[in-house]
């Protein structure tokens, strides 16, 4: 079931990239997705239900234009401290916690942090999470989680759980 | 309407990349360079990526930029994950402005900054 549903989705990815119906990239198609879905289909989701569940894709949605927003607000912060005299950083790893469960969304969660305000990913280690931080507002694991994640944890959570 | 959109658009991110390569010449040390390289580069290459999809509409080239945008939307940050973690086990200390290291003290024992002169 899942190696069908990668091979339809390479399959489609295939169709939009060449954008032709020509016989020949057809067949160029199929071999390479089935390729794809021999090596990589094994790491595909478990639960393929969850792409038709229609209120995960409405908080996805939702998640992408918040998600540009506080990268457009990083963009503006790393580019305000680069540009700044002084250079005002005060760097630091912390550690925090996550609520998510699943490693996809801890994945998803992960690549959020690292794009947006001062705050970077270094390591996931089950629930914890190690964040390299431009500007350390604080070093307890809750308050630090609170800043950090928890502007991302409610969308992902009904994402992907 | 639509082509000076775009155009400012790309222009935007041509803006963010040259804001993040002046950040990876003044940041200390390789982990704030990355902070600058990953935000500033990866928004910068989006917007350029939307621009273009802007420009040429639902063609084959525009639809191909668009793609572009989302893979490096979800690829840029796991590249500088690596790198950020590669750094740390190679043994890079932090700077020495930095003021703790919770990786350092659970994983490798003792905060890894570097010491004063």
């Amino acid at each position: 079931m899942r190696y069908l549903l990668y091979f339809i989705l390479a399959f489609c990815l295939w169709l939009l990239l060449t954008l032709s119906v020509h016989l020949d990239h057809i067949i160029a198609g199929v071999v390479v997705a089935l390729l794809s879905t021999i090596i990589f289909g094994g790491y595909f989701t478990t639960r393929p239900i969850k792409f038709l569940q229609l209120h995960r894709i409405f908080w996805f949605v939702v998640y992408i234009p918040v998600f540009i927003w506080y990268m457009i607000k990083a963009n503006i912060d790393v580019a305000y401290r680069a540009l700044h005299p002084q250079r005002p950083i005060r760097p630091g790893i912390v550690k925090i916690r996550t609520m998510l469960k699943t490693d996809i969304a801890k994945v998803f969660l992960a690549n959020s942090i690292t794009l947006t305000p001062g705050t970077m990913t270094c390591e996931i280690d089950g629930e914890f999470l190690y964040i390299h931080w431009i500007w350390v507002e604080s070093s307890e694991i809750d308050e630090a989680s609170k800043i950090i994640a928890r502007r991302f944890e409610k969308y992902l959570r009904r994402i992907f759980e | 309407m639509i082509s000076p959109i775009g155009w400012i658009i790309i222009w935007i991110g041509v803006f963010f990349d040259i804001l993040g390569a002046i950040g990876l010449v003044r940041f200390p040390d390789v982990y704030n360079r990355l902070q600058a390289a990953t935000k500033c580069v990866t928004l910068g290459t989006f917007g350029i990526m939307i621009g273009i999809f802007l420009l040429k509409g639902f063609s084959s080239m525009g639809i191909k930029a668009l793609i572009c945008g989302a893979f490096l939307l979800l690829t840029s940050p796991v590249a500088a994950h690596a790198l950020m973690k590669g750094s740390i086990h190679f043994g890079t200390k932090l700077w020495k402005g930095s003021v703790m290291d919770a990786y350092g003290k659970d994983k490798l024992g003792g905060e890894q900054i570097e010491k004063e002169d």
